[in-house]
């Protein structure tokens, strides 16, 4: 089955304009989707947003994995231009790190998410009731299953390109193990092949802070008045910190006040530094947009990922397959630290793949991938262009 | 890394290039360390077929070997090439590199860690102009072929033909081919080489176990 695509935005200011969510549903009854860590899932709603035009020889598809609290909602806006635009809007539209003048950019939630896609938030087919911590074990894998199941129904046989950053990467990476023929190239950026025990500590602290808050009543928070705000919040606060780099935090905040420049003397002053503020207002943006249940999930899928362990090694994972790959890191970044790009790398080297690596100079840490377009752009607009090159031969 | 190092592109960077464009078997697989803008490893690939990947620290040439189609990785010699497996290319290129990096006997071992051959271009500080500069002037000597103040190099190491033939005997390794560069020509026997090359090509191969 073939979908018509049409864009529907006003491009020329750099923006692919307005744009709409739209849902598919997958695996949907007599199949099911089998899980990695077991069990079934059915009727599987995919939500997911494109930008640009699908050629018609179908070539020039890429699809974005998001990273941990991402969303289907990449580019362009759902309203007025003044609303917020997609959380990859400076580097996805025309003219841009993905040009949607020449590509036909995809972007879909992850499953166990909470923006649409099925996840623990939804209405369990029990009736009535949410699934809450009813709902299966999510991998990595079950994932990318789930976007290479939505790519297929969008009639395209192979991506010109799978890119994601950070949980996206580890997407990416897994999608170029499991599918290698269905994609040309792969880009991981701020990424790796696991996530290192410092990941899953911080990850740890994170659900923790979840699960003590009174209010989390076992994951089925959604029958009471109360949401488990203030973990939630105290989650992303924590995990925010590992997203930035020492030079960044003090670049940004110092250890500057939030008003005049005296100290209070106060405890309960608890926003006194603009750091505290800052990670409380991010905390506080947070618990409006994002489920609890999907947080502790998602989280449980990165800590679990470990493409060697799974594959028997990472040169047997990565080895298949003749997609190009493009692995990015960050000179400041401590969560996915440059040696992890690198180990990629070498199992790439050694089972002769085609790889580049760059480690990008940057103060701006984990979050770089997120921060700095234009350096970005400079690497991944030609690896792209390349990549057409071969695909369409040299014209 | 934000150290940088200059890629040498004198009017003897073309013939150096076809020089060691014959030194590599068709369809191998190369390491080009320092490969600049990937102008080597473009001709390596169109021309005798290779497998070619490069090994570069500054960031805007990583860029200009992305924007050729050619694979790269950003590295510092110095930091040595942990990223590559052991024997996992044919032939390992050095052009005009040799005497930048720190510690060069480290680059040279992992040249034929990562390659059975190393190729090896380095400028010859025992030319005869040098020498009589130094006598002459008395001071660190600039000429046409080394254009640089001392103090303002990027040429860390000062050696000749005979300084490199010391230190890879040291080492172990064989040197297979000896090409001084006299006059913009490489000459395959050349009198007082290490008086009239330029610079010269080292073949270089690991001592057989």
């Amino acid at each position: 089955m073939a979908i018509e695509f049409t864009t529907t935005g006003t491009p020329g200011d750099g923006s692919v304009g307005l744009v709409e969510t739209n849902a598919l549903r997958l695996f949907s009854p007599p199949d099911s989707l089998t899980l990695a860590g077991g069990g079934q899932l059915g009727d599987i709603t995919v939500s997911y947003e494109t930008y640009g035009t699908l050629s018609a020889e179908r070539d020039n598809a890429i699809f974005v994995c998001h990273a941990l609290t991402g969303d289907a909602h990449a580019a362009g806006h759902h309203g007025a231009l003044s609303t917020k635009p997609g959380w990859w809007d400076d580097f996805i539209g025309p003219g841009k790190g993905l040009d949607t003048d020449r590509y036909f950019v995809i972007c879909a939630n992850v499953l166990g998410g909470c923006q649409g896609t099925t996840g623990p938030g939804d209405e369990s087919p029990d009736g009535g009731t949410r699934w809450g911590l009813n709902f299966p074990f999510i991998t990595i894998d079950d994932m990318v299953t789930v976007h290479r199941a939505l790519i297929e129904r969008l009639g395209i046989d192979r991506l010109l390109a799978v890119i994601g950053g950070s949980l996206g990467g580890m997407q990416v990476l897994e999608w170029a193990a499991r599918f290698p023929d269905t994609i040309h190239s792969a880009i991981v950026l701020a990424s790796g092949a696991k996530l290192s025990a410092r990941g899953i500590a911080f990850n740890a602290i994170g659900r923790r802070a979840i699960l003590v808050d009174p209010a989390f009543h076992d994951g089925d928070y959604y029958s009471h008045d109360q949401l488990p705000r203030f973990g939630l919040a105290l989650a992303r606060m924590v995990a925010h910190v590992t997203y930035l780099s020492e030079a960044s935090i003090e670049m940004k905040f110092g250890r500057r006040l939030q008003e005049g420049d005296r100290l209070a003397y106060d405890l309960a002053q608890e926003t006194e530094f603009q750091v505290e503020s800052y990670l409380h207002h991010q905390g506080k943006q947070f618990v409006e947009r994002f489920d609890a249940n999907s947080y502790l999930y998602l989280t449980r899928a990165m800590d679990y990922f470990d493409l060697a362990t799974t594959h028997g090694s990472l040169s047997d994972a990565l080895g298949r397959g003749d997609a190009r790959f493009l692995v990015v890191s960050y000179s400041t970044d401590w969560l996915f630290p440059s040696s992890q790009s690198r180990e990629v790398v070498t199992a790439m080297v050694s089972a002769e793949r085609d790889v580049t690596m760059i480690e990008f100079e940057s103060p701006y840490g984990h979050d770089a991938f997120l921060i700095e377009h234009e350096q970005l752009r400079g690497v991944v607009a030609p690896f792209l262009e390349q990549t057409l090159e071969l695909v369409r031969g040299p014209s | 890394m934000s150290a940088t190092r200059h890629s040498m592109l004198g009017p003897d960077s073309e013939m150096i290039d076809e020089l060691l464009l014959e030194q590599v078997d068709d369809g191998s697989r190369v390491i080009d360390l320092g490969c600049g803008d990937g102008r080597l490893m473009e001709r390596l690939r169109t021309e005798r077929g290779c497998r070619v990947m490069g090994v570069e620290l500054g960031e805007a040439e990583v860029t200009a070997v992305i924007g050729r189609g050619l694979s790269v990785i950003r590295a510092d010699l110095d930091q040595g090439l942990g990223d590559i497996p052991d024997d996992s290319f044919d032939t390992a290129v050095l052009s005009q590199t040799l005497q930048q990096v720190h510690h060069p006997t480290a680059v040279l071992r992992e040249m034929l860690r990562v390659a059975r051959r190393a190729l090896v271009v380095v400028p010859n500080f025992g030319h005869w102009r040098i020498r009589l500069k130094v006598i002459q002037q008395g001071r660190a000597p600039v000429t046409d072929s080394l254009p640089y103040e001392w103090y303002d190099t990027p040429n860390l190491h000062v050696c000749s033909m005979h300084d490199i033939r010391d230190l890879v005997n040291q080492l172990g390794v064989t040197v297979v081919r000896e090409i001084p560069i006299i006059g913009g020509r490489p000459v395959e026997r050349a009198w007082w080489a290490n008086l009239r090359a330029d610079s010269a090509l080292f073949v270089l191969e690991r001592a057989s176990q």
